[in-house]
């Protein structure tokens, strides 16, 4: 009997190793993709002759922000499916390799050590909660790899150094963004705020927020916090309630604000929450139920786009994965794009030039939104405010820079 | 005034909570000298049984009277199973290893079970009569647990200054049902006489005819059952589930179970509803970034005034 444990502990691991090879996709196959690497002596130019460039990818799939993970997987892999049927990359095939980082910045870090290192990828993507990404970037940058997160919206992470780029806005501006429109489409005067304390990317929204409404004239009745992964919010929710605000600023994650709402909903709170991109899961409204209808966040893009480009991607997301995909399976999948276009534009895989084609992207036509990189590398763009209705976000309004 | 009593309210259902959970760590820690990391891990998967129960009943069943005790029953009795199984593969080959080895142990669970429970891996079995047992890891995302008491407002005071649920009311008299069994068990019974002897010395105890073993298997899936319960009630309460919620609240049960006393049944309860108490005031009233702090450093101040916890008793070690 005293072999059984060993025993389950072997089968524990093969099923983690087992894991682990469904995150990559088909195309980079097991056995090439290493073999590639393997023959590659010096530098991190790929080698001539290897008909793959592998890219790199860091992701939640699992944790507390797994469906942000698995989005952002899949819309790289379905940008990736597409730029290889459409004859790949100089007659290459274009593979990504996913490490799974459970939500922790930490792992994050490791993982991006592990695909710079080991295998030897020409390109980074990834990750979208801000904490991660700034992990990751410290490693690229100190590495001298060009990485592209397709969400993540803290300003510190493109700061980081000349490699890092992203497809997205950044926090200030969504935090310029829900201010701008409580205070004018909602006329709110008071609102209190209640962020999380162990996320980089709550904090950046919550502080823009704070000082744009305030600008604009309104008042904050109060800043309450919570870190990531609690569950029970009543007592700061008891406490912004005697502050009598006409809305709360939540800008958290999908995995807190549901229950937030609901408990807010418990305590005789009915004020609209608002947040940022952080709620775009399908789970905020299993999560939130009826308790988060009529709050509003502020998002990349929306499904309601009537752009054939985006109806286009829609409809063959859906045939490879089912459902209608999120804006982080947006980003992921422009990510991909932007990272390919650069590798076409540019003379060979070197960092260097790698670096050079992304930072002359301009009027890219990505699926949210159109992608031009400003001189700090973020991306400038326009974002959407999406109302909760019906079990699902309706498109409101858009708010340009 | 009305905020204070509903600090107070919120205060005593999550304190609830804490001291179920903290009366497994105690009970595994008297008779074993054992910290059971894995505890906390044990009531997430007991939520899942749950979980799953109430999916199998459907919206109808799950809500009625027989449909939640049997989510109870379903849950308890499949972690007092998994509570056996823990004890007798993991811990009872190294019971006469240095502590050290078992408490290792223990975090490893933990682990296995809370990432385990992550992955995205499942089965389906053919039942005969055309019918299909499907079994599934949950996978990595939270999950909203069914309201299996649907909340009404049973009280509202003043302007909705103060608003009771029902699920709220009968959480705390399941809580306080439970607790009553389990003294009921500890102090009245041959088991819990069995039990105690056990943890005041369990080799004095084999010498007097008590089955040692059986009684700490029995122990650890008396904890584990208790842990399940105490996991619903929190899904009840806080409606959201996850393989991870096991490690946090396993975390404030230990320390609640440390500030009572580790080892001392009324003390788990005690330090459970301090715990409670103490983080509801300090969000409620100071700022919500030092509730950890305010707890952790409460559970130091205890520890400074009263080593053995607010009722355990310090043993002088014998060289």
């Amino acid at each position: 009997m005293r072999r059984l444990v060993p025993m389950l502990l072997a089968a524990l691991a093969a099923l983690a190793a087992g894991c682990e090879k469904k995150t990559q996709p088909a195309p980079s196959g097991e056995s090439g993709a290493p073999t590639a690497t393997a023959g590659q002596s010096a530098g991190s130019a790929a080698p001539e002759g290897s008909d793959t460039i592998l890219l790199g990818e860091v992701g939640a799939l699992t944790g507390g922000q797994a469906t942000f993970g698995i989005s952002t997987r899949n819309g790289v892999e379905l940008a990736l499916k597409e730029a290889n049927a459409a004859g790949g990359v100089k007659g290459k095939k274009v593979a990504v390799r996913v490490y799974d980082d459970q939500s922790k910045p930490e792992e994050a870090a490791l993982a991006v050590t592990r695909l710079i290192t080991q295998d030897k990828v020409v390109l980074i993507l990834g990750e979208v909660a801000s904490s991660s990404s700034l992990a990751m970037a410290e490693k690229a940058q100190a590495a001298n790899v060009p990485m592209i997160t397709p969400s993540s919206t803290n300003p510190a992470v493109t700061e980081k150094g000349e490699n890092i780029f992203r497809v997205c806005f950044i926090d200030p501006f969504q935090g310029f963004v829900m201010a701008k429109f409580a205070h004018d489409n909602l006329k709110m005067n008071k609102v209190a705020v209640l962020q999380d304390n162990k996320s980089a990317y709550s904090i950046g929204l919550a502080d823009v927020f704070t000082r744009k409404f305030t600008e604009m004239g309104g008042k904050i009745t109060g800043t309450e916090s919570y870190s990531q992964g609690d569950t029970d919010y009543r007592a700061q929710l008891t406490a912004i309630k005697k502050t009598q605000p006409d809305g709360i600023y939540v800008p958290g994650y999908y995995s807190e604000v549901g229950v937030i709402a609901r408990q807010a909903r418990e305590l005789g709170l009915k004020v609209p929450l608002m947040g940022g991109d952080g709620w775009d899961s399908e789970k905020l409204y299993e999560l939130g139920s009826s308790a988060i209808e009529g709050s509003y966040f502020s998002n990349h893009y929306s499904p309601d786009n009537p752009d054939p480009r985006v109806q286009k991607f829609i409809a063959d997301y859906k045939a490879a994965y089912g459902g209608v995909p999120d804006a982080l399976a947006a980003l992921g999948y422009d990510a991909a794009r932007v990272a390919v276009e650069a590798l076409k534009r540019a003379p060979d895989t070197s960092s260097a030039s790698l670096r050079e084609a992304i930072a002359q992207t301009k009027d890219f036509p990505g699926v949210a939104g159109t992608v031009s990189l400003d001189e700090k590398r973020n991306a400038v763009k326009s974002a959407v405010v999406l109302k909760v209705a019906d079990g699902k976000a309706t498109y409101v309004t858009t708010i340009s820079p | 005034m009305a905020q204070l009593l509903q600090h107070l309210i919120n205060g005593l259902a999550a304190g609830t909570i804490y001291a179920l959970v903290a009366l497994g760590y105690t009970m595994v820690y008297g008779v074993l000298k054992l910290i059971n990391f894995a505890h906390g891990d044990v009531m997430m998967v007991g939520v899942y049984m749950g979980y799953a129960t109430a999916i199998g009943l459907g919206r109808q069943a799950q809500s009625s009277l027989w449909g939640v005790a049997l989510i109870f029953a379903a849950a308890m009795l499949g972690c007092a199973l998994l509570g056996f199984f823990i004890e007798r593969f993991a811990y009872r080959p190294l019971r006469e290893k240095p502590r050290l080895t078992a408490l290792i142990t223990a975090i490893g669970i933990s682990f296995a079970l809370s990432y385990g429970f992550q992955l995205d891996l499942g089965f389906k079995l053919p039942l005969p009569g055309g019918y299909e047992l499907s079994l599934a890891l949950p996978g990595a995302s939270p999950r909203a647990f069914p309201e299996i008491i649907r909340p009404t407002e049973w009280l509202i005071i003043g302007d909705r200054d103060v608003v009771i649920w029902n699920w709220q009311v009968i959480s705390f008299l399941i809580a306080l049902g439970l607790m009553l069994v389990l003294q009921y068990l500890v102090y009245r019974t041959r088991f819990g006489r069995a039990m105690r002897a056990v943890s005041w010395d369990h080799r004095v105890a084999a010498l007097m005819g008590i089955p040692t073993d059986r009684v700490i298997a029995l122990t650890f899936m008396l904890s584990s059952a208790l842990a399940a319960g105490a996991g619903l009630l929190y899904a009840i309460k806080d409606t959201s589930v996850s393989p991870l919620m096991g490690l946090y609240v396993g975390l404030k049960a230990f320390v609640a179970a440390v500030i009572g006393g580790i080892g001392n049944v009324p003390g788990a309860v005690v330090g459970g509803l301090v715990l409670g108490l103490v983080e509801e005031f300090v969000v409620g009233y100071a700022a919500s970034t030092w509730r950890d702090a305010v707890a952790f450093g409460f559970l130091i101040l205890v520890l400074l005034v009263k080593p053995g916890g607010l009722f355990g008793r310090v043993a002088a070690e014998k060289v």
